[in-house]
């Protein structure tokens, strides 16, 4: 089984997310901030990460850019979760690393056609 | 909804749309009919049939167009696709090096999905500007999803099924809380109101015909007709691509599958011609 770490600082969302996921065969943890991501993925390096932007103690960018210089951060595939849905926020996201990028909100569908995607389906 | 009412309908949306009405699915057709009865003041479902039995042109069109399913999204069957990008369309603009020229016809197009798939495929090529005529056709038998395709305004959800997200940055603009399909691929696609039913007289030497997930609405005789149609309608190379759920069991057997994939096909006339000049 596949392991997701859904970061956000979201309860709500980090639970709908993980339901979904879950419901979809993964694993999930969860984070609530970069640097609490940051420790997750150092103590074991997910197959897939879904990423909130805006988020205290280290933001989404500031997390994916610090990951992908981390010894096998390299290989998670980074679904970037944002509400700021414009060109330029988009290109950031995929500038910084992320694979795929997922306009909120989401539901279950959208995260199925972003999984196949990133051929993670 | 009454017994002879539900007959009298499925005939009417038979004969106009090939597409058969199944009893048992009443309640849904009846659900597919509210906005067709808000739309003209009726009431009731039977004051509508009522009407329709008096031979009502616009209202029967209406109720026809209402009964076809408008479902897509961006790239549908993503293995289809990407076996047409990687294998046929390469073939194909290979055969073509010389005339430069390919007509497409997305033959159920709903509300554009497809075409502006096919479309952005085209565009990886940059055929237009090496110089190439590229005709893009799209047909739906519903006039009011014509319209919105040449809108080419999809929704957040629209275009997150199916999208990847670097190919709407490419080709859409945000539009409100919108996506808008960028000039130069709308201009790329030809869409136009037209009914599988109908003569495919203006339909002539196309490369490839998309026509999936229609004709498993329609009884084998409608399918049959219509697939020996498109045949008719493809240069003797052309391709057809059909729905997963959907095979080309015509009484000629025209098509024969491209390299064992269940979904893309070739114009048998083709395959006769290779064997003849190998054999």
């Amino acid at each position: 089984m596949k392991h997701c770490l859904v970061v956000d600082d979201s309860r709500v969302i980090r639970k709908v997310a993980c339901r979904i996921l879950s419901d979809l065969h993964f694993q999930t943890g969860e984070a609530e901030d970069g640097v609490s991501a940051l420790a997750a993925c150092r103590a074991k390096m997910p197959e897939l990460i879904l990423l909130d932007w805006s988020m205290p103690n280290m933001n989404g960018i500031e997390f994916l850019r610090t990951l992908r210089r981390e010894k096998g951060g390299e290989h998670p595939v980074v679904l970037f979760c944002t509400t700021e849905n414009d060109v330029a926020h988009i290109t950031e996201a995929m500038s910084a690393g992320a694979n795929e990028t997922i306009m909120k909100p989401f539901d279950r569908g959208i995260i199925e056609a972003k999984l196949a995607e990133v051929g993670l389906a | 909804m009454k017994p002879d009412d539900f007959s009298f309908l499925a005939q009417l949306v038979r004969r106009r749309s090939g597409l058969v009405l199944r009893a048992n699915k009443a309640q849904f057709i009846e659900g597919r009919l509210t906005s067709v009865l808000r739309r003209f003041g009726f009431r009731t479902m039977s004051a509508l049939i009522h009407e329709l039995r008096h031979g009502r042109e616009t209202l029967a069109r209406a109720v026809a167009e209402a009964m076809t399913t408008n479902e897509s999204s961006f790239f549908r069957d993503r293995a289809v696709f990407d076996r047409f990008r990687d294998v046929v369309l390469p073939q194909l603009l290979e055969r073509r090096k010389d005339s430069k020229r390919l007509r497409i016809w997305s033959a159920a197009c709903a509300a554009g999905q497809e075409a502006y798939s096919i479309a952005m495929l085209l565009h990886d090529h940059k055929l237009v500007a090496k110089g190439w005529t590229v005709d893009l056709i799209a047909t739906d038998i519903s006039s009011e999803i014509i319209a919105r395709a040449e809108g080419g305004l999809y929704t957040h959800y629209e275009v997150q099924r199916g999208l990847a997200i670097r190919r709407l940055v490419a080709h859409f603009t945000q539009d409100g809380g919108n996506w808008r399909v960028h000039e130069n691929l709308r201009r790329m696609v030809s869409f136009r109101t037209f009914n599988l039913l109908d003569s495919f007289g203006w339909l002539d030497d196309l490369d490839v015909v998309f026509c999936r997930n229609v004709l498993l609405y329609f009884d084998q005789k409608t399918k049959s007709s219509v697939l020996e149609k498109v045949a008719d309608t493809l240069v003797p190379d052309g391709v057809l691509v059909l729905g997963h759920t959907e095979t080309p069991l015509t009484p000629a057997n025209a098509f024969v599958p491209v390299d064992g994939t269940s979904h893309i096909y070739r114009h048998a006339k083709a395959a006769v011609q290779r064997l003849a000049a190998t054999g």
